[in-house]
């Protein structure tokens, strides 16, 4: 168990919410390999995978948001109207009042930052729950784009759709093969290489910090490169005219950016702090309210782009644009190892947890699957990926209602507050 | 006095928790229809009792016997000591801030009509109750709306729909004001008159004094003695002897101070309430902190000490009324606590579990917390120089763990404890304000975390102490002021202290003259 335990945090680094994606990232291996094997091998071919980026990137791009709203102790249900509202405005405006579509592209970002900011300042400044305030964000803004675009379908002009349904150009030599997709693949090599170094290079310099064993740094690369080689080689090898899509570089900068924002900067510590403790970060001298009111504005921006890029995706703004997609981002950042009440999650696991949900939705599809059962099927595997968090709580890992129960009764019995002391510091101990 | 049998024995009550004996061979007697007192320190035993009196703690959960009217009572729950006719009133009042005063009284007990609630029978039986409570409302009123005074006779109306004839009041008069403190004092002698009896649990002396037929003095879980006021007479003298009388040891560790100038003050500090706007949290205080200094503020719970330094601390509670800080003789605004930590304050809470702590946190991250700004390069954190810092800490305030990535939930209370002074010893801060540092800690790790308190002062900065534990503050402060009441009631220097003089002024609004 301890050897198991020891490879896991090496693999994956020592924290407590990445044994969740280390679980993750074998369920998502399971269900492709499964899928593969189940569809006779469509679900890893070239078309297949550009299909499943471009379909998915823009509740990737949510997901990104819900995870640092969630990560802080809130909600937003309302980022599939507020995608829809957006992509409405510029459809519009674009089409009808020929604003050339880079500065559509600015627009959508400017309104989707009012948004943020109305709901932000509703959540931080006026202290109503998130979950309320996005509610009503969630009907305002379906109105909103019903009365825009009179409940009717609006097209976008053919740059615009690039950003959603364009692929990266060819270019150089012909090598039977998308070049630029390849050159994407040997960059994504390359870092993966650096940053290994880089870490190792981190971790000696910490005094009494062991860094793992060369071997493991060694396996973890070459399984990682084995992937992105795959990868490239697939999206560089479809269909003449495809290649990696350009939503799913949106996605990548994306995710490269907000993994470091919410690990490597004070900014993102901030957001930890407030959904682990909100009281104890106030008191560290963390403006609560700014926090608060950043995720919040936050989200409705990138629930902007993601509205953006479907419209492109589709050519044209609806009516039914974002119907649920809150669901799925949701269901995302809780399948990738975030806790309900706040405090922890990463971006990286949220991003494969909307794998997760992307490839058993691709995967039934493709094996026939009627809609009924996917959703059962969906449902129930959120729920048990959920039960089985809690069931690791309660066997010895910390949880956050136990503590709070905990704390709330010593200040009730300040006499026996020693023994209820004595007995939570004793429970963990003994279970080690 | 009388041979009647007494209403209520309790005989060698000894309740243990997981390594602690909160209660060691207690005996309380009780005798019908009198105001009976139980007084003692923080700590000393009276809620434990209280509790297991009510059911709280079950028949069998304790050592000894409770003798009720002659036979021996076995309450299983406080269901069962209610039907006996004992009720409880805790400090924290049980009431639900939504519902009317009637609805209040009535909770888990409504009168009934063919399995409907009777609301007219409710209503008119709470206005009988109401008047003997001497409460004047309209029944309607909602809870939230109505003094906390006023809250407490709601409680005690909610008894007395109980059927009560043992009623235990547990700091009846802690959160009232004068008024409100008479008209209950008042309403219990008026109870006495009627033959219902009273435990009245209380800090405050004067009100004892005042009220008590006779006052049982609990310390460290044990029966001190019961004085008979009538016929002994209550001497606060010896009541307060009595609380605190115990030896103090070499449970500190030597340190010679070296106090400066001074270099923090505080002038007219006044606060109130953030909720009720009519009450003064801090009334007008001063005081200073020289260089070097270990400060004591002493005062019983809720007397107003966390609410002086949290209020001091950013403006992190309650509302700021009048008052100025100043530092190294400049007045400087505190109005977040960024502001605070950047003039080099820091204030270490009370219960470093509930706002102490991010407890999904590790070691390192939490050290690091309160000043980020100290390990970042251009907004990026510096992991490696983060892990140094951490490890820094580990070793000289020796922190018990196999590294500093261990999450702070699985540290003992004295180790969290060195985690938190390390977070705030990494802001470096010129004034640490320590709100009770060694609660909850056992003896080895205190004598540790007092050690780290003189070596701050000795660095040359200022330490302010906060705590319930008279020894401590005798045996750590160089000066002691206490609290009574939000008001700074006296200062002593360390030579000058003792438990009996911190205890008369920690209890009563006469300001005693003391260099």
């Amino acid at each position: 168990m301890s050897r198991i335990k020891e490879l896991q945090k090496n693999l994956f680094g020592g924290t407590t919410s990445n044994a969740r994606q280390f679980g993750m990232i074998f369920t998502l291996v399971a269900i492709i390999l499964f899928f593969q094997f189940k569809t006779g091998g469509l679900t890893l071919q070239s078309g297949n995978l550009i299909a499943l980026t471009q379909q998915y990137a823009y509740i990737s791009v949510l997901s990104i948001g819900m995870l640092m709203v969630i990560v802080a102790g809130h909600i937003d249900l309302s980022v599939g109207s507020v995608a829809a509202f957006v992509g409405i405005v510029v459809a519009k405006t674009v089409t009808e009042h020929n604003l050339p579509w880079p500065l559509g592209v600015v627009l959508g970002l400017v309104v989707g930052a009012l948004i943020g900011a109305w709901q932000g300042f509703w959540v931080a400044y006026v202290g109503i729950p998130a979950f309320i305030v996005t509610l009503a964000g969630m009907l305002l803004f379906r109105g909103g784009n019903q009365y825009i675009g009179n409940a009717d379908t609006v097209p976008v002009p053919k740059g615009f759709t690039e950003i959603g349904a364009g692929y990266l150009p060819e270019v150089g030599p012909d090598t039977g093969y998308n070049n630029l997709t390849l050159l994407l693949g040997l960059l994504a090599c390359v870092a993966v290489v650096w940053r290994e170094l880089r870490a190792r290079q981190v971790r000696t310099q910490m005094q009494g910090a062991e860094p793992a064993p060369m071997w493991i740094a060694v396996l973890r690369m070459v399984v990682m490169i084995a992937v992105i080689v795959f990868v490239t080689l697939r999206f560089a090898g479809g269909r003449v005219g495809t290649s990696f899509p350009i939503s799913g570089i949106i996605l990548a900068v994306l995710v490269l950016v907000y993994s470091f924002y919410t690990r490597n900067t004070a900014g993102g510590r901030h957001i930890y702090a407030v959904g682990g403790n909100a009281r104890a970060a106030e008191l560290s001298g963390v403006k609560l309210r700014r926090v608060n009111f950043f995720v919040m504005m936050n989200m409705s921006v990138l629930a902007a782009l993601a509205g953006m890029i479907f419209v492109a995706r589709s050519a044209a703004s609806g009516p039914q644009d974002g119907l649920s997609w809150e669901l799925d981002a949701i269901a995302a950042v809780f399948i990738g190892g975030a806790a309900v009440s706040g405090g922890l999650g990463t971006v990286g696991g949220s991003i494969v947890g909307g794998l997760v949900m992307a490839v058993l939705n691709n995967g039934l599809q493709l094996t026939g699957t009627g809609s009924d059962m996917v959703q059962i099927i969906k449902g129930l595997f959120l729920l048990g990926a959920v039960a089985l968090d809690v069931y690791n709580k309660k066997q010895g890992r910390f949880s956050i209602i136990g503590s709070l129960t905990r704390s709330n009764r010593s200040r009730h019995e300040a006499a026996d507050s020693a023994s209820t002391e004595s007995n939570v510091v004793k429970q963990p101990a003994a279970r080690s | 006095m009388s041979t009647a049998p007494p209403l209520l024995e309790m005989r060698s009550i000894t309740k243990t928790f997981p390594g602690v004996k909160a209660l060691s061979d207690v005996q309380l007697t009780v005798r019908d229809g009198e105001i009976h007192a139980i007084c003692g320190e923080n700590g000393a035993g009276k809620s434990t009792l209280m509790k297991v009196l009510s059911g709280v703690y079950p028949y069998g959960s304790y050592d000894g016997s409770i003798i009720y009217r002659g036979n021996e009572a076995k309450f299983s729950d406080i269901r069962a000591s209610e039907q006996a006719g004992i009720v409880i009133i805790h400090q924290e009042l049980a009431l639900v801030p939504g519902m009317s005063i009637t609805e209040n009284i009535f909770l888990g007990n409504e009168p009934r009509r063919f399995g409907r609630i009777d609301w007219k029978a409710a209503n008119s039986k709470a206005l009988e109750l109401m008047s003997m409570v001497g409460l004047k409302e309209d029944p309607d009123t909602l809870i939230k709306d109505i003094g906390v005074g006023k809250q407490q006779l709601v409680e005690i109306a909610k008894a007395f729909a109980k059927d009560v004839q043992l009623l235990i009041l547990d700091e009846p008069t802690a959160a009232l004001n004068e008024n409100d403190s008479q008209h209950l004092l008042d309403l219990l002698r008026g109870f006495r008159k009627r033959g219902i009896t009273s435990i009245m649990i209380s800090h405050k002396l004067n009100e004892i004094e005042a009220i008590a037929d006779s006052i049982t003095i609990l310390r460290d879980g044990k029966t001190i003695e019961t004085i008979d006021v009538k016929g002994e007479g209550a001497d606060e003298d010896r009541i307060v002897r009595g609380m605190v009388g115990r030896d103090l040891g070499s449970r500190f560790p030597d340190h010679e101070p070296n106090i400066g100038e001074v270099f923090f003050e505080v002038r007219n500090w006044t606060v109130r309430h953030p909720i009720s706007a009519d009450r003064l949290v801090c009334k007008n205080s001063s005081f200073t902190v020289r260089r070097g200094e270990i400060v004591g503020f002493a005062g019983l719970m809720g007397a107003g000490r966390t609410e002086l330094a949290m209020s001091l601390f950013g403006r992190s509670y309650g509302v700021y009324e009048s008052g100025q800080i100043f530092k190294d003789g400049k007045e400087i605004q505190l109005k977040t606590v960024s502001d605070a930590i950047a003039n080099g304050l820091a204030y270490v809470s009370e219960d470093r579990k509930a706002v102490g702590l991010n407890l999904l946190d590790d070691i390192k991250t939490s050290v690091v917390a309160a000043k980020l700004s100290k390990i970042t390069h251009n907004g990026v954190l510096d992991e490696a120089a983060e892990y140094r810092e951490a490890e820094a800490y580990r070793k000289s305030l020796r922190i018990k763990t196999p590294t500093v990535d261990e999450g702070v939930t699985k540290l003992s209370g004295g180790n969290q404890q060195k985690v938190v002074l390390a977070k705030w010893m990494f802001t470096d801060p010129d004034l640490l304000i320590l709100d009770e540092p060694t609660r909850g800690i056992d003896v080895g790790a205190k004598y540790e975390i007092y050690g780290i308190i003189q070596e701050l002062a000795s660095e040359g900065r200022g330490v302010v102490v906060i705590s319930s534990e008279l020894p401590e503050l005798i045996g750590l402060c160089d000066r002691i002021y206490t609290v009574f009441e939000g008001a700074i009631t006296g200062e002593i220097m360390r030579r000058d202290a003792d438990p009996e003089t911190l205890m008369k002024q920690m209890t009563s609004t006469k300001k005693l003259a003391t260099s």
